[in-house]
């Protein structure tokens, strides 16, 4: 999933500062499974920024809303009435999501609520880890299911560094050191001989290093 | 391997010699002066030095430039060059642009990780890694063109080497990786600092088992303890550094003015232990920021003296 987080209330109160109408809209889907844009987080986030606004002798009407999604047309119409009713959105949704949601409200300000982080998994309740770099060119099959390229710090491709250490990396030792996952991995399944296998440069021109990516489904187009 | 040699530390190694290099940081400072002092000191003493690159992630004067005043010194550079700061298109152009100014010798790195420098929220590039560095610079050597196919006019043929720390875990990819960095062209090694004299020994053992030390000259790391103090820190704070509890004791178990003494007597035995190990073609004494001391350390291990050589001039 999309991880993210909410970006801090300092930030979020500035930004906001201008608005007397302001639409708090979460999304439900993977910022909602990550403790950060869901319904919880928007009526949490509103009640703050309601009791800041009274704090300060200031006048804001916030409504709230979650939809589904925030990069899926079909949900975002739910959300236009909400929209033209207010002065801006505080979009609490990954960077797609408010992006979407600026494309479709042109003459609406949306704010970003959310920091998004990475694409990555809940290994345990409130606890998430980066796991995928979108690179567009998955080799997961040749290092037994770990991505060293999001996962190893500085993306080797040909084994570890010198720097790992009791299986963690040099960088932060709460973090597995990728490769020696890799090991593991590939020795319980018998194929570390494998890894002795040189592996190339990779060509970027799959990741976002070539420009914005744009992915066309022909036979999905109606 | 082929008669024509394209440095003095390739035809001393392919001789049979014992080779002897040293590490120079590069100044955090444009002052070229701090650069030939220090080379001064290594001058009579080395077959080689290495010239860092940007060690330990700090902006210091480029290896390329440092290199080109150590030349000018007398004396023969290997350059450092890691994967952390330029792309592919970078480390290309500044491999001619090396070779152009004289450098023949290079030692591939990934680098130490940029959180760790003095700017750590500087981007980190890694488009390739050592091992792909290593086959770049092996490929321009030996079919003359760059990553495009490209037919360069007067192509670079480096002496080229690469880094191995037998101390890293996990212990039994450590050979495989050696094996995977002397295919990718690697004909010299360096290697970590070596405390762990056993360790070593069983890695070696590894090496010649399985042919690699036919395949590649073998320079065990050496660099000589200045106090009890700097044995802690390194064994706790530096990533990859095995040194065992009977050196920290030891170092412990003088008195703080005798310890700098104690930390290269144990230099100077594991040199002479490393002289015994089959496949050890040199070492690669790491004296940082204590350059004075390696000119000393070879003298007392009898290692070499350039003939003729005049200290200091």
């Amino acid at each position: 999933m999309i991880v993210a987080e909410q970006k801090p209330l300092p930030e979020i109160i500035e930004m906001v500062s201008p608005f007397k109408k302001l639409l708090i809209l979460g999304c439900g889907t993977c910022v909602k499974t990550c403790f950060a844009g869901g319904e919880e987080e928007v009526a949490v986030l509103a009640s703050i920024l309601r009791l800041d606004a009274r704090h300060k002798g200031k006048d804001i009407q916030i409504t709230e809303l979650t939809i589904e999604r925030q990069c899926e047309n079909e949900f975002i119409q739910e959300a236009s009435e909400a929209v033209s009713a207010n002065d801006a959105v505080l979009s609490l949704a990954c960077g797609a999501g408010v992006q979407d949601i600026a494309r479709r409200f042109k003459n609406t300000p949306v704010l970003p609520g959310l920091n998004t982080t990475f694409v990555g998994v809940m290994e345990s309740r409130g606890l998430f880890t980066e796991e995928c770099l979108c690179c567009g060119d998955c080799r997961l099959g040749m290092t037994g299911g770990v991505c060293v390229l999001a996962r190893c710090a500085k993306k080797l491709s040909n084994g570890p560094c010198g720097g790992s250490r009791n299986g963690k990396c040099e960088v932060n030792p709460e973090i597995d050191c990728a490769w020696q996952l890799v090991i593991d991995r590939m020795t319980c399944l018998g194929t570390l001989d494998s890894l002795r296998q040189y592996c190339p440069p990779r060509d970027w021109r799959s990741s976002n290093s070539a420009g914005p990516r744009k992915l066309l489904r022909e036979d999905m187009v109606i | 391997m082929s008669g024509e040699y394209v440095s003095k530390l390739e035809k001393k190694l392919s001789s049979g010699g014992f080779a002897v290099t040293a590490e120079l940081g590069p100044p955090r400072g444009a002052n070229e002066n701090v650069i030939a002092e220090k080379a001064k000191l290594l001058s009579c003493w080395v077959d080689g030095v290495n010239i860092t690159d940007n060690q330990t992630a700090i902006v210091r004067m480029s290896s390329i430039a440092a290199c080109v005043h150590v030349l000018e010194a007398g004396l023969e550079p290997i350059m450092q060059m890691v994967t952390r700061d330029r792309n592919r298109i970078a480390l290309q152009s500044d491999l001619l642009g090396a070779y152009s100014l004289g450098i023949r010798n290079i030692l591939c790195l990934s680098g130490d990780h940029h959180v760790f420098g003095s700017q750590p929220d500087a981007l980190g590039v890694f488009d390739v890694d050592s091992i792909q560095l290593l086959r770049i610079v092996d490929e321009m050597r030996r079919s003359g063109r760059d990553m495009s196919g490209y037919q360069l006019d007067t192509p670079p043929r480096m002496f080229v080497g690469a880094a191995a720390n037998p101390f890293a875990d996990p212990f039994d990819y450590r050979v495989i990786r050696l094996a995977k960095k002397i295919d990718a062209g690697a004909r010299f090694i360096q290697t970590q600092c070596i405390y762990n004299l056993e360790r070593f020994r069983g890695w070696m053992s590894r090496l010649c088992q399985e042919g690699l030390t036919e395949k590649v000259y073998i320079l065990g790391g050496v660099t000589p303890l200045k106090s009890a103090g700097m044995a802690k820190y390194m064994a706790q704070k530096v990533a990859g550094m095995d040194i065992p509890e009977a050196v920290i004791r030891r170092m412990e178990g003088v008195p703080r003015e005798k310890a700098a003494r104690e930390g290269v007597k144990i230099a100077l035995e594991t040199i002479h232990e490393l002289q015994t190990i089959a496949g050890v073609r040199g070492v690669h004494i790491m004296a940082i920021e204590n350059e004075q001391a390696v000119g000393a350390l070879v003298e007392e291990a009898r290692l070499m003296k350039i003939p003729g050589c005049l200290e200091g001039e």
